[in-house]
């Protein structure tokens, strides 16, 4: 039996826990960059397969921006934060200050990447230094990298340790919403993909036995 | 009045493979370091198409496996597919697009490079099958979404900022 399976619904409540407080704190640093409320909704934490975190993510051919790293220390996984298109090109106009920045042509200039880039680093810088709060383990942020592209060639790269002994993933996602930043769609995500290793570590650091 | 022919365009998605006919094409979305084989019998009009995600199956941590995830069992298991539909295996022929390196890593581990080791998995199968690869589209830092029609053989190729072709 892979190690999803054995996954109980009291794990899942607690890996949405994470991503509450993960997420709830990158939201009160992107408003503090932004000096602008942003919202989170209430995180979710989901056995999916493959294609269907494509879909969560807006369906394998979504163009959009992601911001990646992978989470070393006592714990591994994968780490996104997934923007629409229309939501990086405001939030690189008002970091880099140049309202004409369009992401519709390229090549990008590379102020508004790196923005971009550290934009992904604070908010997951955020998240994670919560997480190892609240466990007390040693946890810690790759450099992270950007990517335009595709959702299934950015994500896949997210899935590759996993996919090692699983077809299916469990993603803890949280989805930032903004407060008339622009029309009313949702567009931030950060998805959480932990490595197979991940839950008994952090059950464990959390007091918990595999069989609560 | 001419008839519309409806062409059904048939879905693989990640670690999946397929078989079709014509007048249905085939295609998959969002390659990154996973590679699309698609391998034809052009006279028998019978193609089909495995999206692999890793290199060797020997990688797995547990006992059972979808054999579409990896390129040595993927390849294989395709081509048993295609000559149960009718491909006879000396005509059979492959083109392959995707492996790309999406991201750069300083400290990149042997995942983090898996885009050439998936392409070199894929080529070293289907040498060993003694199938011709016609075309291929691989490697480079983008992703892609391929169709191949079986109407004239042609692999089409679409990346982001980069257009399209056809292979």
């Amino acid at each position: 039996m892979s190690f999803i399976e054995k996954i109980s619904p009291l794990q899942l409540d607690i890996l949405k826990e994470i991503g509450n407080i993960g997420a709830g704190n990158a939201a009160t640093s992107l408003s503090a960059i932004l000096n602008r409320k942003i919202d989170m909704n209430v995180p979710t934490a989901r056995i999916v397969s493959f294609d269907e975190m494509m879909e969560i993510a807006g369906g394998a051919d979504h163009v959009v921006a992601s911001v990646f790293l992978r989470i070393e220390g006592d714990v591994s996984g994968s780490m996104f934060f997934v923007l629409s298109l229309p939501v990086a090109q405001y939030l690189i106009r008002e970091m880099a200050g140049d309202s004409a920045f369009s992401i519709e042509s390229t090549p990008h200039a590379e102020l508004a990447l790196s923005c971009l880039q550290e934009l992904g680093n604070i908010l997951s810088g955020s998240y994670l230094s919560s997480l190892a709060d609240f466990t007390q383990l040693n946890i810690f942020p790759s450099v992270p990298a950007l990517s335009i592209d595709m959702v299934g060639a950015t994500i896949s790269y997210g899935l590759l340790e996993l996919s090692q002994e699983s077809d299916a993933v469990i993603v803890i996602d949280t989805v930032l919403v903004k407060d008339q930043l622009i029309g009313d769609s949702i567009d931030g995500h950060f998805f959480l993909l932990p490595d197979p290793e991940f839950f008994e570590i952090i059950f464990a650091a959390l007091g918990l036995t595999a069989d609560d | 009045m001419t008839e519309l022919l409806k062409v059904e365009v048939v879905k693989v998605g990640i670690a999946d493979m397929k078989i079709v006919k014509p007048p249905c094409s085939i295609r998959t979305s969002g390659l990154g370091s996973c590679v699309g084989v698609v391998v034809y019998d052009e006279k028998k009009a019978v193609a089909g198409l495995v999206h692999v995600m890793l290199p060797d199956s020997s990688l797995t941590k547990t006992g059972q496996i979808n054999v579409a995830k990896f390129a040595d069992t993927g390849v294989r298991e395709l081509v048993q597919c295609l000559v149960k539909e009718g491909a006879r295996i000396p005509f059979l022929k492959a083109k392959l697009a995707g492996g790309a390196q999406m991201f750069q890593f300083a400290s990149g581990g042997d995942l983090m490079r898996i885009g050439p080791r998936n392409v070199e998995a894929v080529r070293k199968e289907l040498a060993h099958l003694h199938i011709q690869i016609v075309s291929e589209d691989v490697g480079g830092n983008s992703g892609r979404t391929i169709e191949f029609n079986l109407k004239d053989c042609l692999l089409n190729i679409r990346t982001v900022n980069k257009g399209t072709k056809n292979i």
